[in-house]
């Protein structure tokens, strides 16, 4: 559990760097950010084992499948509940990108020009239900989540990533490949639902399987701030 | 008009596809005085992206924004032409630059595929007596826009839960629902913010009036002495706020904070405070 603490460093990265020494049983690579921080290699979809071994702080890269969903898609997933065979990718384990890409199509082809993260909070109704049913085991997205969806990813024992939000080009490059997308026509390319495939996507885990979020403590944090600065 | 629309699209293209110079260095400093290891990797990875997507002149966030644009219109030049180049450059660059299509209509909720519609992009024209056309673009993204906030004061502001926290009709109650704006933020519209704020007494004309400060130079210096004295001094207090790039903590929530103030009706004392996100994406066409 991360201590709340006012002022000064923040706790949750203090003495990150001496714990993510490497251990072989993860099976999953490790490298090192532009400032030396410790950054793990996470296959995507991942393991529930892999989602409960990730920690709030921690610097991931994905690589593997995720598929993109953002309001539309989670209105339909909750209030119509698309079965499994109506949906043409696998949900169950996989990974959610809280992303409207600018993608532009070159004959049957799709291409990806600028896909970062859009914010997470505004599908927070949502989300707790599309984790319990369609078994989303990691969200990536920008902002944060609020409670309903952090209760619901310690149940399930999934993570929520933050992508560095804004740095689409950045990010597109880092998605090798759009493999298909649904309902592209009716909810237009930014709502739709894209399968893409990613490779070394940054991303940091700001809410994890077992019930902490950076997102709160950083809000504590500003609120012990925020007090001091107005309550003087 | 033909050279007109095509440099409006070229407008699009530069503000798409680059940020500002005083914004980029803005973040070059915070990035070598951040000491949060998270938020100066997210710097990192930003100052990155913004090299990459002016080399291969792509759009820098997938989401291009809204446009809104303020035009001073010489004497004499019809304000509907302008309106209606400016609505075709808008097509065109969505094609050519290309810009991601943003335009929802709010009854159908049919995107209407080239960034044009109903107040979309949005238009403000003004006539000046000098003979220059000058076409001021900003892409406001959507995040951003989404956490800005009016007050009317006075107010007892909820942050920081227990009893509220009164804000006065005063320097001092603007300051605290500045505080608040950006508490209640936090890292959802993509800090490091900058900020601009307007005083006065009219609903539209402070929100419109806030987002037009954020089309000011990061460097510039507020004629008036009390403002800049409060630009200056805000700006401090909410970088030590603790959210930081992202949100991911530290020193850099905002690069910088501008304010307006307008005369009000001696009834009305309204606060409105708009954020662009470290993306801020404003550009000038003089014509």
């Amino acid at each position: 559990m991360v201590e709340k603490k006012a002022g000064g460093r923040c706790p949750w990265t203090m003495g990150r760097e001496k714990r993510r020494t490497p251990s072989a049983e993860e099976g999953q690579g490790q490298g090192e950010g532009a400032h030396g921080t410790v950054v793990r290699k996470i296959h995507v979809p991942l393991s529930k084992e892999d989602a409960l071994s990730l920690r709030v702080g921690e610097m991931v890269l994905l690589s593997g499948q995720m598929v993109t969903g953002r309001d539309r898609v989670h209105r339909l997933l909750v209030r119509e509940r698309p079965g499994k065979e109506e949906i043409p990718f696998v949900l169950e384990g996989g990974v959610l990108y809280h992303c409207g890409p600018l993608i532009v199509k070159e004959g049957d082809a799709y291409r990806l020009i600028a896909a970062g993260p859009t914010t997470s909070m505004r599908v927070e109704m949502y989300e707790a239900e599309v984790i319990r049913q369609y078994g989303i085991r990691g969200i990536v997205g920008k902002g944060g989540m609020g409670e309903k969806t952090r209760a619901a990813l310690q149940e399930a024992g999934a993570v929520y990533f933050n992508a560095i939000s804004g740095a689409a080009v950045y990010l597109a490059d880092r998605i090798r490949k759009v493999v298909d997308g649904w309902r592209v026509e009716e909810f237009g390319a930014p709502e739709a639902m894209w399968l893409l495939e990613v490779e070394d996507f940054p991303a940091v885990v700001t809410m994890d399987a077992h019930g902490n979020s950076l997102h709160r403590t950083i809000e504590d944090l500003s609120r012990e701030n925020l007090r001091k600065l107005i309550r003087e | 008009m033909l050279k007109l629309r095509d440099g409006i699209v070229e407008l699009y293209r530069k503000v798409a596809t680059s940020i500002p110079t005083d914004v980029e260095e803005a973040l070059k400093r915070a990035q070598a005085e951040e000491a949060e290891p998270l938020a100066r990797e997210s710097l990192d990875i930003i100052l990155k992206n913004i090299s990459l997507a002016r080399t291969t002149s792509r759009p820098l966030c997938q989401d291009t924004g809204f446009p809104v644009f303020f035009v001073k219109v010489p004497r004499g030049l019809s304000h509907q032409l302008i309106k209606d180049v400016i609505r075709d450059a808008t097509r065109l660059a969505t094609q050519k630059v290309p810009l991601r299509p943003n335009a929802v209509n709010s009854v159908t909720e049919k995107n209407t595929g080239d960034n044009v519609g109903e107040l979309f992009p949005l238009i403000y024209t003004e006539e000046i007596p000098e003979q220059t056309l000058t076409v001021d673009l900003m892409l406001k993204g959507g995040g951003s826009e989404n956490i800005g906030q009016l007050y009317k004061l006075p107010a007892v502001l909820e942050s920081g839960e227990g009893e509220g926290v009164p804000a006065e009709r005063d320097f001092e109650g603007v300051r605290k629902c500045v505080l608040d704006a950006v508490f209640k933020a936090q890292g959802r519209g993509c800090p490091p913010y900058t900020i601009g704020i307007a005083i006065g007494g009219a609903k539209d004309q402070v929100t419109a009036l806030s987002k037009r400060q954020l089309m000011r130079r990061l460097n510039d210096v507020h004629p008036d002495a009390a403002l800049s004295a409060f630009e200056t001094g805000i700006l401090r207090e909410v970088n030590a706020l603790g959210i930081g790039s992202l949100g991911f903590g530290g020193r850099a929530t905002a690069l910088g904070v501008k304010i307006a103030a307008a005369e009000r009706h001696p009834a009305s004392y309204f606060v409105d405070v708009s954020f662009a996100c470290w993306a801020n994406r404003r550009g000038r066409l003089v014509w």
